[in-house]
């Protein structure tokens, strides 16, 4: 009975998806290659000789870009407009890629900095470990540098 | 028919055709032939041949050195003067946004045809964040799409998703028409005009392909002096020039 009914369906039908769920990867392989015979032979074709290209050394360009080094065509001149001075810089060495260098030269810290900043540094966060009473004495030195707490204040006992 | 055109091929071709390198620096006419096998600009090729179609000095440029030992061979170019623009893709050009339509808005630049802008082509713009054009602004942009068959589309951000200079051109100013070939002039690298003009008073300049030069400067009247001088310094010889510069630097 099962072989029957596999003869009577059309080829459409055996090709829909639910169709092909149970086939085995071979008889899939065979419908697929059977479907691209028939695509195939419906593409035309000219049935001419192969020609060859020729070879041209020439490239049309519509631009000058490629003709002339133009320079970026916003300019600022003295910091009228310090974003568009950036960009000056940043665009027309693109061209060049001179100036990285000298910008990552700057960006490093100097030693000489570091060492002032660390002194404040101290300074700064030992404040924070200061009791009530000592404040008093930093804020008083707070010229730059931070003296330590002088004396403290002990009980003084009347005179009768 | 067929019989006419070739005669007629055949006698151009009989005509100098010369040698690009000779002629480089002298003025050459439309219908002038070129025999080189490199890169070319303004000049059309036919076939096998090479035709000038505009009229003006044939310049040169060597390939600049590189890594590539075997690189394309230099530029050839007819160095012309037009006021006249003609979209070309990648170029940066000021343009005042005519209308609103939609999504995009409808940009003059001085062609066939009005540019489009998209408003999603703004650096930060989403759909619910809108960039503030209005009618009537002045924008600096480049063209993404530009060629004689399709309207030429602009953009305000470069391939990389950042804005580089480009977008809505402050306010105040002063914005004028010059000739193209003036623009390149001004454009190039060792341009002494602009130095020198740097040093008169602080002063912003945009540079549009189209013609278009926008300027501001500090009070109207310096942005009016600095108009008429870049205006006039296309007629002028160097010496003219540095009267006209020292005698504005003094007052």
């Amino acid at each position: 009975m099962a072989a029957e009914r596999k003869t009577k369906l059309s080829k459409n039908l055996l090709r829909m998806k639910f169709m092909q769920r149970g086939l085995d990867s071979e008889t899939k392989k065979q419908l697929e290659e059977e479907e691209k015979k028939i695509i195939s032979e419906e593409h035309w074709y000219l049935d001419l000789p192969e020609l060859k290209e020729k070879e041209s050394f020439i490239i049309e360009e519509q631009s000058f870009l490629l003709c002339e080094d133009l320079l970026y065509g916003r300019m600022s001149f003295r910091g009228f407009n310090p974003e568009v001075e950036k960009l000056m810089i940043q665009m027309n060495s693109k061209n060049k890629a001179e100036e990285v260098e000298d910008e990552t030269v700057e960006l490093d810290v100097s030693d000489e900095e570091m060492a002032r900043r660390y002194e404040t540094l101290v300074g700064t966060i030992g404040k924070k470990f200061v009791k009530k009473r000592d404040r008093a004495n930093y804020e008083e030195d707070e010229n730059g540098d931070v003296q330590p707490v002088k004396t403290k204040k002990m009980f003084l006992k009347p005179q009768d | 028919m067929t019989e006419a055109a070739a005669v007629a091929a055949e006698s151009l071709a009989g005509s100098k055709a010369r040698a690009a390198r000779t002629v480089l620096g002298q003025v050459v006419l439309p219908g002038e032939e070129l025999l080189l096998p490199e890169q070319e600009d303004v000049v059309r090729r036919c076939g096998d041949r090479l035709l000038v179609t505009k009229c003006g000095r044939l310049r040169h440029k060597e390939p600049s050195g590189g890594s590539s030992g075997s690189g394309g061979g230099g530029v050839y170019w007819v160095d012309s003067q037009q006021k006249r623009y003609v979209p070309v893709k990648g170029d940066h050009v000021i343009g005042i946004v005519t209308a609103k339509s939609g999504d995009i808005f409808k940009v003059d630049v001085g062609g066939s045809e009005p540019a489009s802008l998209s408003y999603l082509a703004f650096e930060g713009a989403t759909k619910r964040n809108r960039p503030n054009v209005q009618v009537g602004d002045l924008i600096y942009g480049q063209f993404v799409v530009a060629n004689k068959d399709m309207e030429p589309e602009m953009v305000c951000i470069d391939s990389c998703g950042r804005a580089n200079g480009m977008g809505v051109i402050g306010q105040d100013g002063l914005l004028f028409k010059v000739t193209l070939g003036l623009i390149r002039k001004l454009l190039a690298p060792n341009c002494e005009i602009l130095q020198e003009l740097g040093k008169l008073y602080p002063l912003e300049i945009v540079f549009g392909m189209n013609g278009r030069i926008w300027v501001k400067a500090k009070t109207i009247q310096q942005t009016l002096i600095l108009a008429n001088v870049l205006e006039a310094c296309e007629h002028m010889t160097a010496d003219q020039r540095k009267q006209i510069f020292s005698r504005l630097a003094e007052s």
